[in-house]
């Protein structure tokens, strides 16, 4: 651009009010509330299905666990990375979880034949932590190996599923401990309307990813590294440090999200969660986190994953049948990237996926 | 001249967002004419030709070819026009041939089916290439690929791509900024030939010596209004300057005197294999440090290597009496050392995020408590030093992307001056900024060596090296060649003399460092 005459100061924006309606997310909640108005009036109006407390508290539930490996993916995609190895992390979380405590494999059994109770927060800790630990290998392979965020975390996608059948030979990990369900089922009342635990952890975690990437210097650091590798590190910012803790929290939240997941269903099956990158990658493009890197935000990533989620129950609701729900995802992904883009190419903002692939980033 | 113009441009406006690029700007060129194209960086040089080439188009004003008034819509409708542009920044794709890519979708097709399949006729294709090769005196192979190619040839190469639309008006963006003197040569040869065949040649750059030999007008933008147009006889050197910055030179330095103190960085045998060998010097409190030398002589490295940006493989780093470990920028930060890279786009700032975070940046750890950041005092301090340093911006969060190339720089200082540097490296501080804004941070950096930061400068213009430096260290291929002290400044025209001698030899024995 040239250097020539800027336009007159003006004041900034004061309200937090303000802020957020001038932010990315008003776009993208305005079609979410378009399409829950849509299902609303396509199945029987205010009073139909849709509006109903337990349809939507529902929703709700099943994208939780999408939403928490979306929150730790929109620091990825902020850092102009990509993460594909989450849906196959979250199963190996899962089934470690599962292996310390289910009756017929855990290490923890007490003489009565049941399950100590302290094996439950162990194995919800250790879920975590494998988590942790393939996402903090991927950092590694990124920085170190100075492989491709791509092609790390899809040799990552394949070994971690290949870890999950090799340790469950192919068979589903049933007889968890009731007590170990509860976190996927139990419901929070809360104002008259039964929250069920998973979505009020989502909440909670979303909080917390929100202020650590909007107040905190780590944050800072992962939206410059997204935005510019090179000045970031000549601003003093450890570029490596940064990586590898984004990519650490991201496994972390996919194990988190996987944990929630064989709690809920009460069995590690060996395909659990496959294909859920997907899922995940489109509630943070479709919240408009930027595929180009430098911008993005938790609170788009989370009305991302709404959407995704009011859309699989509402086509549901209206007799769409669920064969057909992946091309709906589709188009709404497409339309959501090409969005992005020509919104960038017109900002005069640097477009495309090339970082992905690139051993340097960006 | 008596000929209808070739090219008229009238009363032409652009506009971007937040940025006046043009205004109202007309000119001419004539059958067989060479015009230079002048202007600081940020003139609206680039933005009118990019308009001429069709890549942008223009708010408002007319263009006329041939005496026709044409609408350009898209770069291959200008050269369909016979409107060809030669970029600064080569659109060559380098994994191909010179042949192809002289004929980047025309490729010549076999004739019958060949014709409708598409089949390429490389034969021809490569003869025609090699023609038009001959003609602008590249000894190139059609067949050789591009990434194979120097710069120079490459240059050549898109110069004969140019000839092959046989345009009319050609226009050549900085095309000797790549090349060596008998390259250049050439190229003048060829734009005379250009010239007698009739066509236009308009003619960007930024070596004025070039003007005077090669065009027959120059017309001078600045700030995006056409400032004049005049026969390149009735001007001179100096008065084209004067047209160009708005001016006079030594109303631009501000140079005060300032209170020179004790050592505060002492280098001792810098050196980096293929970059830097045996760099040492001393940097006073109070002091300006002029680094002068040619492009690739090592400054750049220098400043680098003393920043911890990249590793040294020899040399000391002492900053007031210790040796601090300095392996990264971080360290470099911690030990009071600041750096101004020489690309502000890719190298100072994050573009994409807002004029606080790009501020806030080298600045964190001292203002986080338990990882939280402190959020209301950097906003005071941010919000202090865009005040401070007169950064034009609407507010804190405007994108850094749509400030101007000043403006960008003056957050680049901020965001250092934030960190209460010790030393203050600053690397072509001045390059591709408006005047206003150049003259204000000669003004800051006066300011900043009173209050006793020292301070080292790199530039690779002469003069702005002369009217700012307390002493200035000078290097060639990668060594530290000759530094002049404060007395040998005072006649600026010996000095330059000096500065260009050890610029341009090789460290000779003997010569204090």
């Amino acid at each position: 651009m040239s250097d020539i005459t800027v336009s007159p100061p003006r004041p900034a924006p004061r309200s937090t009010w303000r802020r957020v309606l001038r932010g990315q997310e008003i776009g993208i909640f305005l079609v979410l509330l378009g399409m829950v108005a849509f299902f609303t009036l396509a199945t029987g109006g205010a009073s139909g299905t849709f509006l109903k407390p337990t349809n939507l508290t529902n929703i709700m539930l099943n994208f939780s666990w999408t939403a928490i490996a979306a929150f730790g993916m929109t620091f990825v995609i902020i850092s102009a990375g990509i993460d594909l190895s989450v849906g196959s992390v979250m199963a190996l979380a899962g089934l470690a979880a599962a292996f310390l405590i289910a009756r017929d494999k855990s290490p923890f059994l007490t003489a009565d034949g049941t399950v100590s109770e302290w094996a439950i927060p162990l194995a919800i800790l250790a879920g975590l932590a494998v988590g942790a630990l393939a996402g903090f290998i991927n950092g590694l392979l990124i920085t170190f190996a100075k492989l491709p965020p791509f092609i790390a975390t899809l040799g990552m996608l394949q070994i971690a599923r290949g870890i999950v059948y090799g340790l469950s030979q192919g068979w589903p990990i049933q007889n968890l401990p009731p007590n170990f369900m509860t976190i996927g089922r139990q419901n929070i009342p809360v104002a008259g309307v039964n929250f069920p635990l998973p979505t009020v952890i989502m909440l909670v975690v979303g909080i917390i990813a929100w202020i650590f990437l909007t107040r905190t210097a780590w944050g800072y650091r992962i939206f410059a590294v997204g935005g510019n590798e090179q000045a970031s590190r000549l601003s003093g910012i450890s570029v490596t440090r940064t990586k590898i803790m984004i990519y650490t929290i991201s496994g972390l939240l996919a194990g988190a999200g996987g944990v929630l997941l064989t709690a809920r269903l009460g069995v590690a099956a060996p395909t659990a969660a496959q294909g859920y990158e997907l899922d995940v990658i489109a509630a943070v493009v479709v919240g408009g986190t930027s595929t180009s890197g430098g911008e993005g935000s938790i609170l788009g990533t989370l009305i991302g994953a709404a959407i995704m989620g009011v859309l699989r129950t509402g086509l549901n609701l209206i007799g769409v049948e669920a064969y057909w729900l992946p091309s709906a995802q589709g188009i709404i992904i497409i339309a959501a990237i090409t969005l992005d883009q020509w919104f960038r190419r017109r900002q005069g903002k640097p477009t495309g996926f090339a970082h992905w692939f690139s051993r340097g980033g960006k | 001249m008596q000929t209808e113009p070739i090219l008229r441009v009238q009363g032409v406006s652009k506009a971007f967002p937040g940025v006046q690029a043009l205004t109202d700007v007309d000119f001419e060129a004539y059958p067989g004419e060479v015009v230079a194209l002048l202007g600081e960086n940020g003139a609206g040089k680039s933005t009118l030709m990019k308009i001429l080439a069709g890549a942008y188009t223009r708010d408002s004003g007319h263009i006329y070819l041939g005496g026709e008034e044409v609408e350009l819509t898209s770069p291959h409708q200008a050269q369909s026009l016979g409107i060809s542009i030669i970029y600064q920044e080569f659109n060559l794709v380098p994994t191909q041939t010179v042949a192809a890519n002289i004929f980047t979708a025309r490729e010549p097709l076999q004739p019958g089916v060949g014709r409708v399949v598409k089949l390429v006729d490389r034969r021809r294709m490569e003869a025609e290439a090699q023609r038009l090769l001959d003609i602008v005196g590249a000894h190139v192979s059609p067949t050789a690929l591009i990434r194979s190619l120097p710069v120079a040839e490459r240059q050549l190469v898109e110069i004969a791509k140019a000839l092959s639309f046989d345009s009319r008006v050609i226009i050549m963006d900085e095309p000797t900024s790549a090349l060596g003197k008998d390259e250049t040569e050439k190229l003048f040869e060829i734009i005379r030939n250009l010239k007698a065949q009739g066509r236009a040649v308009i003619f960007i750059t930024h070596r004025l010596n070039e003007v005077f030999r090669i065009a027959d007008r120059v017309v001078v933008l600045r700030d995006g209004r056409l400032v004049g147009t005049a026969p390149i006889g009735a001007v001179d050197i100096d008065k084209v300057i004067g047209m160009m910055v708005g001016r006079s030179l030594s109303q631009m330095y501000q140079k005060e005197p300032a209170q020179i103190g004790d050592v505060v960085l002492d280098v001792k045998g810098l050196a980096r294999a293929g970059a830097v060998e045996d760099v040492s010097f001393q940097l006073r409190r109070g002091e300006i440090l002029g680094f002068a030398g040619l492009v690739g002589a090592g400054r750049t490295e220098t400043a680098r290597l003393l920043f911890g940006a990249d590793a040294r493989d020899a040399g000391e780093i002492w900053i007031d009496g210790r040796q601090p470990e300095i392996h990264s920028p971080e360290d470099a930060i911690r030990a009071g050392i600041s750096l101004v890279p020489e690309d502000r786009g890719s190298q100072g700032l994050v573009l994409l995020l807002s004029v606080f975070k790009n501020e806030v940046l080298p600045n964190l750890s001292p203002h986080s408590r338990l990882g939280l950041l402190d959020g209301a005092t950097l906003e005071r301090q941010a919000a202090e030093y865009v005040q401070r340093l007169n950064i034009r911006t609407p507010s804190l969060e405007q994108k850094v992307m749509y400030l101007s190339g000043g403006n960008q720089q003056k957050v680049v200082l901020a965001k250092w001056l934030m960190s209460n540097p010790k030393v203050l490296i600053l690397d072509e501080p001045t390059r591709g900024i408006d005047v206003g804004a150049k003259s204000e941070i000669y003004a800051l950096m006066s300011q900043l060596a009173r209050s006793g930061m020292g301070i080292i400068m790199i530039s690779s213009e002469l003069p702005e090296i002369l009217a700012m430096s307390d002493r200035v260290l000078v290097m060639c291929e990668g060594r530290v060649t000759g530094i002049l002290n404060r007395d040998e400044l005072q006649n600026q025209e010996a000095a330059q003399e000096i500065i260009m001698s050890y610029a341009t030899r090789h460290a000779v024995e003997g010569v204090p460092a």
